[in-house]
């Protein structure tokens, strides 16, 4: 009976091949409110960004002679203690802050996640000295760390950039490594190395995309901590530097007016408006970042 | 009280998967009479696993008990209520799982586990319990019996720890346990011992058993019949006697036609590759004491021992993983440097290998086109059409067609894996192949396509293979000539049929005599000697 033996039909049915267009299309449809929620906010946060000229009043640094204008149909939210319009400074300051968030972000990824899949592959002494030294960046409080970092080589939005990156790329490593560790072991890395494969084509083709969903969902998180970190120093003064428009340098130079709140309460909102900025991008965020993540588990367990 | 202890009517089983239910036992009825042995067989994915759940009214999640009847003692455990289930579980049922190592907390003492269930059911006070478990491990042969108790599952081996978890099965005094393939996981010298120790306590506390196995030599050893099962079906059930003697399904008989697989083992004329004289170690322990082997040509040569053996070890000081301590590893008469970073493309892609177990031997993301075709672009520059090209006929040749060049291994099933990863050996357009216990993972039919598939392919590529194995029926399959390894060292090496025949050195005698055979005598005798 087995002369003719195919093992074409040991499997019966094979799920129909669908294109990954196709396949995005239909895990979106799926996704709960929360996450669509979360992906619309985004998605306006990107448009106000990149369109900011178009869309604000007036010019990022423009002064107008009265401060501390109350809201009016000129000025929507009002001006600040210098007489710049704050609607027109919020929509500048989507730009600069996500901007220079992104770009922190996508920089510690390059640094710790390579490091990470170096780490991982190698395990012998460049495995240890790496680890090591990310052991002891991360024993210094992170936000005291950046602040002498940044009175030390200036507050410029590059060493801005590449301070947070650097700080943040420890914890990228740790994440890569562990995860990378669990694919490393695997038999078709393995297999790869007999091959005679280089380490780019390890790390890229054999390993980046089995441990790709974690990192994802780690960009997410890891996108909303640079964003408050950058916004936290702002706030202490050594973030974004004026006159450049900056949420977290916005809720200090107008908290002050957080007092007048018993007087007029628009005037009192006037801080929290940024504040709401920050925290509303940092929920939607952590929404899509859910579901990511249940979706990815969700699908671990059907294989 | 009627002595049919168990009896289960039409029952009928569905699973989840692909977002919506499958009926996967497909109204099966059993039944068993007290102090009964039934062996259940099949391939994976027939349904032996989920129908023994079932017997204990327990569905795995994603499974759920659709419809028939369980009668378990004169309760329907379908109907009763999941407190009442819950209370016969442990007390009344027991169940034995595979994976001995994955089924004990690491974290408590076995015999903290062994009696957890018994005094947990308020059976028996746990002093009393614990003396007990003593006297259950000494009836399961294990040594030390008042102390191995106090052991944590990691200071015991592998089979000792099976022979605990029987143990702590017993410890309730259960009607029935489930014995679900507790000696798959086992070496088989180790595998003799435990079933012996199974059968002795099975029969002195005259307990019923279902035994779930896809080993037909095993099951005919522990079971008075035999249910045989394939796609959630019953295909037939036999007193183990008469299920031997006579199969009656075509689907039986080609389950017992999988064993008399044989090949005549052919002269050698010219050498492929040697070890001459390796010792190896990892880190400071020693694991291959002055190995030598030579592989000829065009041949098979099986690496068979016991799990520690160092046969895998020897894999891999040849594809340079392990640069050995000492000796050397010549291909075609030409040494080949020690590690694998010094050795050249070409020396690299005339020596593949193929791995235990497909589903880790294979980029879980890449389609079956890129895992084949890697190779093909590597060592060949094979690109686009051409590549294409070659991909199809190579799926051609291990017996698959090119729409499977799409799928991703996900997708596949175990004995497909399997082809793939050959055919990715294959690409390299390899002289030599090592094998590493390559059917182990598979059910028995799956087994025997790949083993003639490797056979085809010999004959028609010339290839050679180094075959490392545990199971001596895959070495009659396939080998010319067969090493013998235990504790690092070679044994014995020659003529497949020099070292089948008499005289042996006393490991290869030991390791011929455990392995079961289909007589359910044999592991009387074996008890004997």
């Amino acid at each position: 009976m087995t002369e003719t033996y195919s093992a074409k039909d040991e499997v019966g049915q094979v799920r129909q091949r669908r294109s990954r267009w196709d396949r995005a299309w239909i895990e979106l449809k799926k996704a709960p409110l929360t996450a669509w929620f979360g992906m619309i906010v985004i998605l306006l946060y990107v448009f106000v960004a990149i369109f900011a000229p178009l869309i604000a009043p007036y010019g990022e640094a423009e002064v107008h002679p009265q401060p501390y204008a109350p809201w009016s149909s000129e000025f929507i939210f009002g001006t600040d203690q210098i007489g710049r319009d704050v609607f027109s400074r919020l929509i500048y300051g989507a730009r600069n802050t996500i901007g220079i968030a992104f770009m922190t972000t996508i920089l510690a990824f390059i640094i710790g996640g390579g490091l990470g899949l170096i780490a991982a592959i190698n395990q012998g002494w460049l495995d240890q000295i790496i680890s090591r030294a990310v052991d002891v960046l991360m024993a210094i409080p992170a936000l005291i760390f950046a602040l002498m970092l940044l009175s030390i080589f200036g507050s410029s939005v590059w060493s801005l950039v590449v301070i947070i990156a650097l700080l943040d790329s420890t914890r990228v490593f740790r994440l890569t490594r562990a995860v990378s560790m669990n694919v490393v072991v695997m038999d078709y890395v393995e297999a790869a190395r007999l091959r005679g494969e280089g380490l780019g084509w390890v790390m890229r083709r054999e390993i980046l995309p089995n441990i790709l969903p974690p990192l994802v969902a780690e960009f997410g998180l890891r996108f909303c901590f640079v964003f408050l970190t950058i916004a936290a120093l702002s706030f202490l003064g050594v973030g974004i530097q004026p006159p450049t428009a900056d949420w977290g340098s916005m809720v200090r130079d107008n908290a002050s007016l957080i007092q007048f709140a018993q007087y007029d309460l628009k005037a009192g909102l006037t801080p929290i408006l940024p504040a709401a900025a920050i925290a509303l991008l940092t929920i939607a965020v952590n929404f899509v970042v859910d579901w990511f993540l249940i979706k990815t588990s969700g699908l671990r367990d059907e294989v | 009280m009627s002595d049919l202890l168990l009896n289960m009517k039409n029952v009928v089983i569905d699973g989840f998967s692909d977002e919506r239910w499958h009926e996967i036992i497909k109204g099966v009825d059993l039944t068993l009479k007290r102090g009964e042995v039934l062996g259940l067989i099949g391939e994976s994915g027939a349904g032996k696993s989920t129908l023994g759940l079932a017997a204990m009214g327990f569905a795995r999640p994603g499974c759920r008990l659709t419809s028939g009847e369980i009668w378990f003692d004169g309760v329907d455990l379908m109907k009763v209520s999941e407190r009442e289930r819950q209370a016969l579980r442990g007390s009344r049922i027991a169940y034995v799982a595979q994976s001995a190592a994955a089924a004990f907390n690491p974290a408590h003492r076995l015999i903290d586990q062994t009696v957890e269930a018994t005094v947990r059911h308020g059976l028996r006070p746990a002093s009393e319990a614990e003396e007990d478990a003593k006297a259950l491990y000494e009836a399961m042969d294990l040594p030390e019996p008042q102390t191995i108790g106090f052991r944590y599952p990691h200071q015991v081996s592998g089979g000792q720890l099976q022979r605990a978890m029987t143990a702590m099965a017993m410890s309730a005094r259960p009607d029935l346990i489930i014995f679900d393939e507790p000696t798959t996981a086992l070496d088989v010298t180790t595998q003799v011992n435990v079933l012996a120790a199974m059968k002795d306590a099975v029969e002195r506390f005259d307990t019923a058993a279902i035994y779930i196995t896809h080993d037909l030599a095993v099951v005919a050893q522990m079971a008075d019949r035999i249910k045989v099962l394939r796609y959630g079906e019953e295909v037939e059930e036999a007193e183990t006697r008469q299920m031997l003697a006579d199969p009656k399904h075509p689907y039986t008989k080609s389950l017992w036609a999988v064993r008399s697989l044989q090949k005549p083992s052919e002269p050698a004329e010219e050498t492929i590759l040697s070890l001459e004289n390796v010792t190896a170690s990892y880190g400071t322990v020693p694991v291959l004491h002055d190995v030598t082997i030579r592989v000829p040509k065009g041949r098979t040569v099986a690496i068979v021992g016991e799990s520690g053996s160092g046969k895998s070890t020897t894999a891999r000081v040849i594809t340079g993983l392990l640069p050995p301590m000492e000796g050397s590893v010549d291909f075609h008469g030409e040494r080949l440097p020690d590690a694998l970073k010094d050795r050249s493309k070409d020396q690299l892609q005339r020596i593949q290998m193929i791995y235990q177990m497909a589903d880790t031997a294979m980029n879980p993301r890449q389609r079956v086109g890129e895992i084949i075709g890697r190779p093909l672009e590597f060592y060949r520059g094979l690109k686009g059409r051409a590549q294409q090209d070659e991909v199809a006929r190579l799926l051609e040749l291990i017996e698959l067609d090119d729409s499977f060049a799409d799928r991703l291994p996900g997708e596949l099933s175990g004995g497909q894996k399997q082809r793939i990863c050959i055919a990715r050996a294959l690409a390299a357009d390899p002289e030599l192949i090592i094998c590493d216990e390559v059917t182990s993972a598979l059910d028995q039919v799956v087994q025997e396509g790949i083993l003639k598939l490797l056979l085809k392919l010999q004959a028609e590529l010339g290839v050679s293979y180094i075959f490392i194995t545990h199971d001596i029926a895959t070495v009659e399959a396939i080998a010319d000539e067969i090493v013998v390894m235990h504790q690092g060292r070679v044994v014995e090496q020659g003529r497949k049929e020099d070292i089948f025949s008499p005289p042996h050195p006393d490991y290869t005698q030991l390791l011929l005599s455990s392995v079961p055979t289909m007589d359910p005598d044999w592991l009387e005798g074996a008890r004997q000697r």
